[in-house]
């Protein structure tokens, strides 16, 4: 297992290179000059433009550039935006918020998710699995701006039970609302998959042992099938931190959160490519790792799986 | 020949102070193709100590039968439409769920055919032996567990105390077919019904898991139901035997009288197609035609079609299980004919 681990983390270095060297490189290769716009009505005088392009090495080649920003990351430096600012400052403000919201929204999807999954495989075609099949099938379809408008205008405006934008401060009150938009439509694919799972496990023959043995109904369910069932769950689960913090611009815009997905956009537009690329590279890092979890997490619940 | 009786039945009509009878049940499967009659009026008795084999070829309903005794039957597509299931004279099939789920493991217990799949795959065979003293028994992990090694050790799995934190998967078929022995054992049941406990195996372990069987079934004196198509497995360790066909039984009798002299053509097809090393090179004897399909079972005996000796009355009469001798019993017209010939 330990050996595994390490071999595992050191696979990290390639695939972390790649992947952060292919965005470096998109977000390059979009044309526009950074400097549009940035001195007012009239373009921005060539002295300025001189030193600027020499200070952030612009007119180097892309693997230069790639290059210097790499040596300068690994000493946990992001650099700054073309106005001065500490991109570090940037993410330290916006990651946490964005983290916060996609953890309560995958908590929620998991909780309600795997509750109602369970409940539905476990009594195929019935009221309650028409209704999960049903509305499942409605949040996988809704675009998340639908759904969170509506709920916005419902819960916030209409009936006045929360705060229709979530204050600065995050609390997690208000944070339940946004989280349960964001993670809609992953609770609904969880739900299914999860239903799906039980039902499949429902009929095995290490059920019935179980029933066989005496033991009370909940823990043939809670323990024998659960168990079995949990491990396409476990997998949806663990990579959708990552997708649900990358997907998580909508939700943000809707309900006014200083997170990421605000951050990147805004940089986008105004060709910061050091910022888009530094939120970019924690959110890869995010998603590897989640990615190790997972795998871990398999080999608990499952002791035929063993990693050498 | 008495009433419609099964042997040893004492014919009073009261509780006959049975530890387990199956009464004339009925269990029938609906799909979407039709509803199959899988069971169709089956009587047997176990008493303590004693051996019962069910034997019958796949399809027969000797499973089924099993399945709904255990309360495993899967419902739907399942629905048992008559008869009952008593232990010690009080009915199953009637008592609430509770009641029924406390005789599970402590006054029947089951063993199945594929312990691979029959045991939980993600935990360790130890967990699930002792999850039985734990739940049922409400010991503390520590005792639950050294009454599980115990109960590895009973069915002699060498180094108990290793194996115990062994997952399935890491244990060969015998020993598997060992722990689950040990598994169903745990809460010293009264009855044990084993499913075909053997054919998962290769020749030399199945007669170590009998053999296994055999002794702790006197050692205990539990009543012991032993599912099987295999005759000669039967031979060595039942004292009675009920031969199923279609959802019936139509013959039961004691392991000699049934060997010596079968009552029903089918009993005697199945002896007659047990290879034998006299006719060696010779074509393998067989039963001529296939079994029923059980959603359209042919009136009249259901044997018929199939039947050597078969005349009109076959097609016409179901032939019921009928006393014919000191303890046993056969649904043939023609029983005493077969029983009398040389």
């Amino acid at each position: 297992m330990g050996r595994y681990l390490v071999r595992r983390l050191l696979q990290l270095v390639p695939v972390f290179l790649g992947t952060t060297f292919l965005i470096y490189w998109l977000v390059w290769s979009v044309p526009g000059d950074p400097f549009a716009g940035k001195c007012g009505e009239k373009p921005c005088p060539d002295a300025y433009v001189a030193t600027m392009t020499a200070k952030y090495h612009l007119d180097e080649n892309v693997f230069v550039q790639y290059a210097m920003y790499m040596k300068n990351l690994l000493q946990g430096d992001f650099g700054t935006t073309y106005s001065g600012l500490s991109i570090n400052d940037i993410i330290a403000t916006a990651y946490p918020n964005t983290l916060k919201l996609a953890v309560v929204a995958l908590t929620i999807e998991a909780v309600i998710g795997l509750t109602a999954g369970v409940l539905s495989g476990l009594r195929r075609n019935g009221f309650l699995d028409n209704l999960v099949l049903v509305s499942t099938l409605f949040l996988i379809a809704l675009p998340v701006f639908v759904v969170g408008f509506v709920l916005q205008w419902l819960f916030g405006v209409q009936w006045g039970i929360v705060r229709p934008t979530v204050s600065s401060a995050m609390p997690f009150s208000e944070l339940i609302i946004p989280g349960f938009v964001l993670g809609s439509a992953s609770m609904a694919y969880i739900a299914r998959v999860a239903r799906t799972s039980i039902a499949e496990n429902r009929r095995a023959d290490y059920v019935r042992t179980a029933i066989a043995k005496g033991l009370p109904m909940r823990r043939v369910v809670g323990v024998h099938l659960l168990r079995n069932s949990l491990i396409p769950v476990v997998t949806l689960l663990g990579t959708d931190l990552g997708a649900l913090m990358g997907g998580a611009i909508v939700t943000e815009g809707i309900f006014g959160i200083n997170g990421i997905g605000r951050q990147v956009y805004r940089s986008i537009v105004t060709k910061e490519s050091a910022t888009v690329v530094s939120i970019v590279v924690v959110l890869v890092l995010v998603y590897l790792l989640m990615n190790l979890l997972v795998d871990l997490l398999y080999a608990a619940l499952d002791p035929r799986i063993r990693y050498e | 020949m008495s009433e419609q009786s099964a042997p040893g039945a004492d014919g009073s009509g009261r509780p006959s102070g049975r530890l387990l009878e199956v009464d004339d049940l009925r269990v029938e499967f609906r799909t979407r193709d039709g509803v199959a009659k899988v069971i169709n009026g089956v009587t047997y008795h176990v008493d303590a100590g004693e051996t019962l084999a069910v034997l019958g070829e796949s399809g027969s309903g000797k499973s089924v039968t099993a399945q709904t005794v255990m309360g495993i039957l899967d419902m739907p597509p399942g629905f048992v439409t008559g008869g009952q299931v008593r232990f010690h004279g009080k009915d199953m099939l009637t008592m609430s769920a509770e009641e029924r789920r406390r005789i599970r493991g402590e006054g029947i217990a089951m063993i199945f055919q594929d312990s691979l799949s029959a045991l939980n795959p993600v935990f360790t065979v130890g967990f699930q032996i002792a999850e039985q003293f734990r739940i049922r028994r409400g010991m503390s992990r520590a005792d639950a567990k050294k009454r599980a090694i115990e109960m590895l050790d009973q069915v002699k799995i060498p180094n108990a105390k290793g194996r115990f934190s062994n997952y399935p998967h890491q244990f060969s078929g015998g020993m598997r077919q060992r722990a689950m022995i040990a598994m169903s054992l745990a809460l010293d049941p009264e009855v044990l019904i084993a499913d075909e406990p053997t054919t998962a195996l290769d020749v030399t372990v199945q007669a170590q898991i009998m053999d296994l069987l055999g002794e702790l079934q006197r050692e205990r004196r539990m009543g012991l139901i032993l599912i099987t198509h295999d005759l000669g497995v039967v031979a060595d360790v039942a004292d009675r035997i009920a031969v199923m066909y279609a959802g019936r039984i139509v013959e039961e009798a004691d392991v000699y009288d049934l060997y010596a002299k079968p009552a029903h053509p089918y009993t005697l097809g199945l002896l007659d197609s047990i290879p034998r090393l006299d006719e060696k090179g010779q074509q393998l004897r067989t039963i001529k035609g296939l079994p029923p399909n059980l959603m359209n079972i042919p009136p009249g005996c259901p044997f018929n079609p199939r039947c050597p000796m078969a005349q009109p009355v076959c097609r016409e009469k179901i032939p019921p299980l009928l006393q014919i001798g000191a303890g046993r019993a056969s649904a043939c017209h023609f029983a005493e004919e077969l029983v009398n010939r040389d």
